[in-house]
């Protein structure tokens, strides 16, 4: 199977001190990857990289087997998305949330999509109204998921997004994964048991390095 | 026309005034006395040379000589508009760009309407005023935007995951600099002639125009000052909000990067 992403020896370094050294990592089409390991290890900064939001000292990050930063970053991340441990959200309405994917692409929202995703995440449609400060947490992260989700990437980049949820959240949201994954790519942060045993490979990371 | 009367032993009695200010800092330990003694002196050496220059160029009256003074004023306030971004890079063009915009356009309105004619006595006077209220917008426009960019960062960064540009990541907080670097000529419009006479209105009262004409120029000074606070606000929003971005499309925390560094 061809690789959506392949880490090639990538160190990053800030102000002296090394956060990451030489990983190497190929995430094939259609896989599940989790990173595993404690905390400060190195994880997100990994996933931030695979997402260019943060730029790598050296080495090399391949996607389709191009040189990812030859990329437009716009574009690159629009295939590659990354979704945040406490996400925020933005504007003042869940539509302002929903809509924003098809600004950024000069599109009109498409309704029925939004209603879509919002019941795949137990949400009526008329939540696209609410305003946000009176969502609760696990709604947030709901509404940020499928926010990510609104046109499928190729790959998705998911950084602790269980972490906090109760276990009705956290259901509702593997389901959302699940039904994901039978089209795209997940590389995944967890230190949730349960998704540990989802994934088809787990990577340990310890000092910001890979141990086999 | 009553005449003003202002010679240099009054001067000299005003300046006990300075005395009182410095009693204050002084008893107050508020350690401004340098400061302060620093200040009162460059003004009456910066203001003298000025009423030198002043007198001499409107009494050569060419158009290149005046050209010339406001593009040193323009160039002054650029520099001084850039000094209140420090931590963000390379922001004098920029606020030469925009002062130089809302200068030009201002100025231009004026000359066109008749409101004030294009000879040096006018023109450079007014433009100090135009170039000081856009300077001073633009100051607040760059402060307002470093600490914007560092409250809402993650909110800006999850824009930018989302695959949105630098300006659709950033939109909101550039609308929201160009407000602050605008509302204080609008709130300071609003109370003109409830609480403050303003300058150019009190220099004519005081020069012994009759009040009633005066407040023409006065409400000119309003017009004028909109608009040059608007466009000095949105040219140097619209190119500083780009300099939070890295090559990568990545945000740069500016004022985290400038407290890190002190």
């Amino acid at each position: 199977m061809t690789d959506v992403l392949t880490l090639h020896q990538i160190s990053l370094i800030i102000r002296g001190k090394t956060l990451l050294k030489d990983i190497n990592l190929s995430i094939p089409k259609g896989s599940f990857i989790t990173l595993a390991g404690p905390s400060g290890a190195g994880k997100s900064t990994i996933l931030k990289i695979c997402a260019r939001l943060l730029t790598p000292s050296s080495g090399k990050l391949l996607y389709n087997e191009r040189d990812a930063f030859l990329i437009p970053p716009q574009d690159y991340r629009r295939h590659v998305s990354y979704c945040f441990q406490q996400p925020v959200l933005f504007g003042e309405t869940v539509a302002d949330n929903l809509n924003f994917p098809f600004q950024i692409r000069n599109q009109v929202p498409d309704q029925e999509r939004q209603h879509a995703l919002l019941d795949q995440v137990n949400l009526p449609a008329d939540y696209l109204s609410k305003n946000i400060a009176s969502l609760s947490g696990g709604e947030k992260q709901r509404i940020a998921l499928i926010r990510n989700l609104m046109f499928e990437p190729d790959v998705l980049l998911l950084d602790e997004v269980t972490t906090g949820l109760d276990a009705e959240n956290k259901q509702i949201v593997h389901r959302l994964i699940d039904n994901y994954r039978q089209k795209g790519t997940i590389l995944a942060i967890t230190h949730d048991q349960e998704e540990l045993a989802q994934a088809e490979k787990i990577v340990t990371i310890k000092g910001g390095q890979i141990h086999e | 026309m009553n005449s003003v009367h202002v010679n240099n032993v009054s001067l000299l009695y005003a300046a006990g005034l300075v005395l009182i200010a410095l009693l204050i800092s002084y008893r107050q330990k508020l350690g401004l006395n340098r400061d302060m003694i620093i200040s009162v002196v460059r003004a009456i050496v910066q203001l003298t040379i000025v009423g030198y220059i002043l007198k001499y160029i409107f009494a050569l009256d060419n158009v290149w000589v005046t050209g010339a003074m406001v593009l040193i004023i323009i160039f002054n306030a650029a520099r001084n508009a850039a000094g209140r971004g420090s931590g963000i890079p390379n922001l004098f063009w920029p606020s030469f760009l925009a002062i130089l915009i809302s200068t030009g356009v201002t100025m231009g309105g004026l000359v066109w309407s008749g409101a004030i004619k294009f000879i040096p006595s006018q023109i450079v006077p007014i433009s100090g005023m135009i170039a000081s209220n856009s300077m001073v917008a633009i100051g607040l426009c760059y402060r307002q935007m470093k600490t914007k960019f560092h409250d809402m960062h993650q909110a800006v960064e999850e824009r930018l995951a989302l695959g949105a540009t630098a300006f659709q990541a950033s939109g909101d907080i550039v609308r929201a600099c160009i407000k602050t670097g605008m509302q204080p000529t609008i709130d300071s419009a609003k109370t003109y002639g409830i609480v403050s006479l303003p300058g150019m209105m009190s220099g004519l009262i005081f020069a012994g125009v009759d009040p009633v004409y005066a407040i023409k120029y006065q409400i000119m000074v309003v017009f004028m000052l909109l608009s040059a606070t608007s466009l000095g606000s949105v040219c140097s929003c619209y190119i500083a909000y780009q300099r939070f971005f890295s090559d990568d499309l990545q945000l740069i925390d500016r004022l985290a990067q400038e407290n890190e560094t002190k």
